[in-house]
């Protein structure tokens, strides 16, 4: 049996929910740092910097599910959704440190959406992934059906290149972080998309 | 020329070093004692508290040792601080590569207690001891040409994770307008709580300019240039839109990325919220160098 294999064999006995826990534990260990100041001495900012990496993390971890599968056999289907829930907790947190901790004030935070671009780019990935994490249950696939609801799902992809702009544009001087996660995501994106045309067209050619 | 400004609170006037090294809380109950009588033009002088020695070393932009705010302290103590010189050159009358120890001999050092705003929104209050660079220059002798200083922090690419990574244009550079350079809040820190400089503060000598933005107060100052010419800086090279060459702490002025009206006092922890900023940082004494200027277009 291969590696992969028994790693699939492996994943199937873990229930879902681990996610979940694993999720909430971490968002809650880092707030405990932060809250008693073993986040270095500013840690407002660091707990909102910690969060909104992990959220784009996971956004990519979601991502990778299906190329995963294709290109090494590795199945993590049945956390995929877990993944994305979990990662649209985590960015909800990271704008609850920004909106609570950090501005403030409503009129400050408003403020900052309309003026500053890497804040309104942050904010309409967050707004993008609030209808993908309500409609992430069996009940709402049935409703909208399949078609309907992978095409809402199709979100995701903006949700990711804002996501990765965000940063980008959040960063001082250069910095290989936010390109390495840009890059990333347009292969992801990429593998999504061309790829199946790209086969498709080298088939017609040898046709 | 020394002692042209006056502090409101003097550590040692308050607390033996070994309390005031980790108790800022100390600090804080006797602060306004020690302001009282003295004089000061600063606003809000007297509610100044220093932060605490760990404070200032661990929380540092210094790209050469690396982006993160934790990155310097973990790497700046590769830097080589020995047989330290500064050129001094350009529009002087005494040219040379000064050893430190004679650059500063004879000169007086004094504690100055500053606010610290950092252009991304956060602020500390540091008590450095410094020299004023006024008295520097004097030594050196300024040439009636001279219209600016051009300040330039070393290069060692061995010993700098961030000059590898080329994250800047380095070596970093900095400037100022001689009238602000003479300026009495200008000094030069070689040392913060009657320690030396640590690495990752700027050893073994650094300008600080207290109603700028933190990224003007260059350190580990290897060059000082007098020069008739604006000299170039080295965010307004990154990135000229966002950074310019006079950085003056302005409420009132937004960076594009950081709304400049309000700050993080470093020290208060999670829930401590934001305070609001001062102008010029709370040294209003500095305004009349930029009569007739208009600061939200020279920014
Ligand atoms: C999908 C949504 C989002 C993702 C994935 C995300 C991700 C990130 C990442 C990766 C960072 C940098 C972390 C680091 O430097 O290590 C960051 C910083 C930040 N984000 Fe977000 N973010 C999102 C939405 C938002 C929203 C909605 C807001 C506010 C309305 C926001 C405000 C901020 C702020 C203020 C910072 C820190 C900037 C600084 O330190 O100067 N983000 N975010």
């Amino acid at each position: 049996m291969s590696i992969v294999d028994r790693l699939n064999q492996s994943l199937r006995k873990i229930p879902t929910w681990t996610i979940y826990i694993v999720g909430t534990a971490w968002v809650v260990w880092l707030f405990y740092l932060a809250a008693t100041n073993r986040m270095g001495p500013e840690p407002i900012n660091a707990l909102e910097r910690e969060y909104g990496e992990l959220g784009l993390k996971l956004i990519v971890l979601g991502l990778m599910v299906t190329p995963l599968r294709k290109f090494t056999g590795l199945n993590l289907m049945k956390f995929r959704r877990a993944i994305g829930v979990t990662a649209f907790f985590v960015v909800l947190a990271h704008f609850l440190v920004w909106a609570l901790l950090d501005v403030g004030t409503i009129g400050r935070g408003w403020t900052e959406i309309v003026k500053r671009p890497y804040v309104t780019v942050g904010m309409a990935s967050f707004v993008m992934l609030i209808p993908l994490a309500l409609t992430s249950n069996n009940l709402s696939i049935r409703k909208l059906g399949g078609a309907t609801w992978r095409k809402l799902h199709k979100l995701t992809y903006p949700v990711a290149l804002f996501a990765v702009v965000h940063y980008l544009w959040l960063v001082k001087g250069f910095q290989i972080e936010p390109f390495v996660y840009l890059i990333l995501v347009i292969v992801l994106l990429a593998l999504r998309q061309s790829l199946p045309n790209w086969r498709a067209t080298s088939a017609k050619r040898t046709a | 020329m020394a002692y042209r400004w006056k502090n409101d609170l003097s550590l040692a006037d308050i607390t033996p070093k070994s309390v005031y090294l980790n108790r800022r809380q100390i600090l804080a109950g006797t602060a306004g004692l020690g302001a009282i009588g003295l004089a000061g033009g600063a606003q809000a002088q007297d509610a100044l508290e220093p932060n605490t020695l760990e404070e200032i070393r661990s929380y540092n932009n210094y790209y050469e040792f690396g982006t993160g705010k934790e990155d310097p302290a973990q790497n700046a103590h590769n830097l080589d601080t020995s047989d330290w010189s500064v050129k001094v050159d350009g529009l002087v009358d005494n040219p040379g590569d000064y050893a430190l120890a004679d650059l500063l001999d004879g000169l007086s050092v004094e504690e100055r207690i500053y606010r610290f705003r950092c252009v991304e929104a956060w602020s500390m209050v540091v008590p450095w001891n410094g020299i004023e660079l006024a008295d520097i220059l004097s030594k050196v002798g300024v040439q009636e040409t001279a219209k600016y200083v051009a300040f330039e922090t070393v290069v060692q690419p061995d010993n700098m994770i961030g000059v590898q990574r080329r994250v800047l244009d380095f070596p970093y550079v900095e400037g100022l307008r001689l009238d602000e350079a003479m300026h009495p809040l200008t000094i030069m820190a070689t040392g913060l709580y009657d320690e030396p400089l640590a690495n990752q503060n700027g050893a073994p000598i650094r300008l600080v300019v207290p109603w700028k933005y933190g990224f003007k107060s260059i350190k580990s100052i290897v060059r000082i240039t007098l020069t008739d010419q604006e000299p170039p800086t080295s965010w307004n090279k990154a990135n000229a839109r966002e950074y310019g060459f006079y950085s003056n702490v302005n409420p009132t002025v937004d960076h594009p990325r950081w709304s400049q009206a309000t700050e993080r006092l470093i020290g208060g922890g999670l829930f401590a919220g934001r305070q609001d900023t001062l102008m010029f940082n709370g040294y209003p004494e500095v305004a009349s160098l930029y009569e007739g200027m208009d600061l939200s277009v020279d920014i």
